[in-house]
């Protein structure tokens, strides 16, 4: 059942024309390149979900409009949000983790996206590990919520109702890589207290903000810059592009430069895995092996800070 | 003075001497100092206990599982002895009820001081998800709290009958126990539905309170950490909460007895029982024990040793050790032999089981919780560890204060040990006078 559905959709997919990365040629517009050959008109080149290039007249193609029905609860239609991490360019320069905290007004003592210092074992090799919400598509946390307050979307991401939850902490119990914190504390957000107004980016349409006493938070996958076709924080505050951020229906992921690469093939390439796939959490975050580094580990070590993730104006 | 109203007099709730009024100030000052704090705790947020995003739950979850744990055998004991017909349990089966009742209502109270927000508690309700446990915790809980009542209950009327007549009508005690009597008459109809009911809830409250350990342990076992992720889990529970609920049921017994000078009706042949049912218990959650520590200690994955390592040697051994011999192996030692289940020493024993049994809970919420699968890294160092805050200190003793306020309560105004049955067995059952009439 679920490899029929995806196959169909990928058929459909398959049909429909793609502008860039965020809008979709309509199905119409497919039709009738398919259905007459045009000449002496302009053409452009697109790439079809498959990677070929073809030819279609301009005015065949038009931008659908990208953000309609949007539901908080159900996301952005047929997108499906993933995110490449390569280890091996991580020196834990912590832009990422800066860039993170600014943004969202983190005042707690515990970042949403924090560099770990790793070693399996003293005879194998230390890496740095960028960790944030994995976006599961089992998401533990979700499946023991009392509330629906923290919820799956069809675009892959994992969202927390914070109007809704009660507190309980079962989730954070619950999720295997600990990236959940608690607001055990009044928030007391940068711009709450500036007494300026909410960020335009923070409103209803997004969950999470601002951070509410007594429940839950973690790394959104920044739908406010997924909204202006943006990526979020920490890809583009990365020197090194150690993040790729994209859409799993495209097979596509782009760098904080800029760089679109296909998904399947990155992952095939470097070896892609999941963080504690045995699980079954089906985590929406690949990483890629920590081989062949642009930086010594040890260069990193001069940022390290085993007990800050926040760093607090003095 | 006949020998019916001698038993009655003997057995009617007695006003409190000194001693009974100033336990029950106490309780209440130590109540209203965790009300206080509780308050405190709202307005400033859980900041004020010593919890953080590693350790997410703390005291306040270990007391609730002892909570629950010690409800359980008050009910089941109780249920249990009543279809197997065991005429000993007669004057322990209320004292069993009003513990195991105290202890579910303050299990229900306890659980929601640890939630982040309480105003919202009625989300739990409107937004109800039935794959949450704690959705099923919530059903199980109010469906345990009204058996318990009931189980409570039922009996109490032909009780309450006997004792609406000792009270002026006007009064307000002779109002209460009138308006709970029920207009009990005493017909034969009454005795059958009365008799029925009880069998009801005392067939009903078994399911009731196996589902309601297991619930509790599968908080803890459906997610993935280490030292919960357990399938012993369930069965772990419910041999614990047996261990902890006869343990509870002894302490309060043993105590009642010396206050209301009650020897000649709760004697040393109940305690040499309770004693057994003690060392039974025991022996099965030692069983569980095993299988819960030593099996993981034999495979040994690296987490698993790591967690086992701080409970056997590390930070939590001398905790872990205490809880184990002195709530385990001590109690199976002394009550194996009949002079170990002597009042005295069963009491001693059973304190020390109910303490150990606390901490027992404490040893399976907190230290997995330092055992993440990612080291814990990129918080202050406080966060590595954890012990209750004053706060929690303050709010846990109330709850724990307020399930002994609710038994003294309940202790003061209902016969403790039931009179009409008592009077039945005995065969002494004033004609004229009684209820039956």
């Amino acid at each position: 059942m679920k490899d029929d559905n995806k196959k169909s959709r990928r058929n459909f997919l398959g049909l429909g024309l793609k502008l860039g990365v965020a809008t979709a040629a309509g199905g119409l517009a497919a039709a009738k390149v398919m259905g007459e050959s045009h000449s002496d008109e302009e053409m452009v080149e697109l790439m079809t979900t498959d990677g070929t290039l073809v030819q279609v007249p301009a005015e065949d193609v038009m931008e659908m409009p990208a953000k309609k029905d949007y539901n908080v609860r159900e996301g952005y239609a047929n997108r499906k949000f993933v995110m490449v991490i390569d280890l091996a360019k991580c020196r834990n320069a912590l832009k990422c983790q800066d860039s993170c905290n600014k943004n969202h007004y983190i005042t707690g003592d515990n970042a949403w996206l924090k560099i770990y210092k790793m070693q399996e074992d003293k005879d194998t090799a230390p890496y740095w590990m960028p960790m944030l919400c994995q976006h599961c598509d089992q998401p533990a946390c979700v499946t023991v919520c009392p509330v629906d307050a923290t919820f799956k979307r069809r675009d892959g991401i994992v969202s927390i109702d914070n109007e809704r939850c009660i507190g309980c902490r079962f989730c954070m119990a619950a999720c295997p890589y600990s990236t959940r914190v608690f607001n055990w504390s009044e928030p007391n957000q940068a711009f709450l207290m500036d007494g300026a107004t909410h960020p335009a980016e923070h409103n209803a349409d997004h969950t999470g903000h601002p951070s509410v006493k007594g429940t839950v938070d973690k790394c959104d996958f920044c739908p406010h810059m997924i909204d202006m076709g943006e990526m979020p924080h920490c890809v583009t505050s990365c020197p090194n592009d150690v993040f790729y951020f994209g859409d799993k229906y495209e097979d596509t992921v782009t760098n904080g430069s800029g760089q679109s690469v296909r998904l399947s093939k990155l992952l095939e390439d470097k070896a892609g895995y999941r963080l504690m796939d045995g699980l079954g959490t089906q985590p929406s975050v690949y990483y890629l092996p920590p081989v062949e580094r642009t930086d010594a580990f040890e260069d990193g070590l001069e940022n390290y800070n085993e007990f800050e993730s926040v760093p607090k104006p003095e | 003075m006949s020998k019916y109203d001698e038993l009655v007099e003997e057995l009617a709730p007695r006003k409190f001497n000194k001693t009974g009024q100033i336990w029950t100030v106490f309780l209440i000052i130590v109540v209203v100092i965790g009300i206080i704090a509780y308050i405190d705790q709202i307005i400033k947020g859980q900041v004020v206990t010593d919890m953080r995003d590693y350790v997410l739950w703390g005291v306040y979850i270990s007391n609730f599982v002892f909570f629950v744990a010690i409800s359980f055998v008050g009910s089941l004991t109780a249920a249990v002895l009543r279809l197997t017909n065991k005429t000993w349990r007669t004057p322990l089966v209320r004292i069993a009820e009003i513990i195991a009742f105290a202890a579910i209502i303050m299990a229900g109270i306890t659980i929601i001081l640890d939630m982040g927000r309480p105003d919202r508690l009625y989300n739990l309700f409107i937004h109800a998800r039935l794959q949450s446990p704690i959705t099923w915790d919530v059903v199980i809980i109010t469906t345990y709290i009204a058996i318990s009542a009931l189980i409570l209950y039922f009996p109490l009327l032909p009780d309450l009958a006997i004792l609406k007549k000792r009270y002026d009508e006007n009064s307000i005690l002779g109002k209460l126990y009138r308006w709970f009597a029920f207009n009990w008459s005493g017909s034969e109809k009454q005795w059958l539905i009365q008799k029925k009911s009880i069998q009801i809830v005392a067939i009903l409250i078994i399911p009731v309170a196996l589902i309601l350990q297991t619930v509790d342990a599968w908080l803890f076992s459906t997610t993935f950490r280490i030292g919960w992720d357990s399938t012993n889990l369930g069965p772990y529970f419910i041999a614990g909460a047996m261990v902890v609920g006869v343990g509870g049921l002894i302490s309060v017994t043993y105590i009642l007895r010396k206050y209301y000078k009650l020897e000649k009706y709760i004697t040393e042949l109940h305690f040499d029982k309770l004693g057994q049912l003690l060392v039974f218990a025991c022996l099965i959650y030692l069983y569980f024990n095993i299988n819960e520590y030593l099996l993981p200690a034999f495979t040994a994955p690296k987490a698993e040793t790591a967690h086992l390592n701080e409970l056997f040697f590390g930070h939590y051994a001398y905790l872990f050790w205490f809880v184990t011999v002195g709530g385990l192996i001590l109690p199976i030692i002394v009550l194996i032999f009949p002079k170990g289940r002597k009042p005295l020493p069963l009491f001693l024993i059973a304190i020390l089981v109910v303490i150990t049994s606390w901490w027992k809970r404490y040893l399976i919420v907190v230290p997995a919780l330092l055992h993440p699968f990612l080291p814990i890294q990129g918080v202050p160092e406080s966060w590595h560890s954890y012990f209750p805050s004053l706060h929690e200190w303050a709010i846990v003793s109330g709850t724990l204060a307020a399930a002994l306020l609710i038994i003294t309560i309940l202790v003061r105004y209902l016969p403790i040990i039931p009179i009409h049955r008592t009077a039945e067995e005995q065969g002494i059952l004033d004609t004229e006078n009684s209820t039956k009439s």
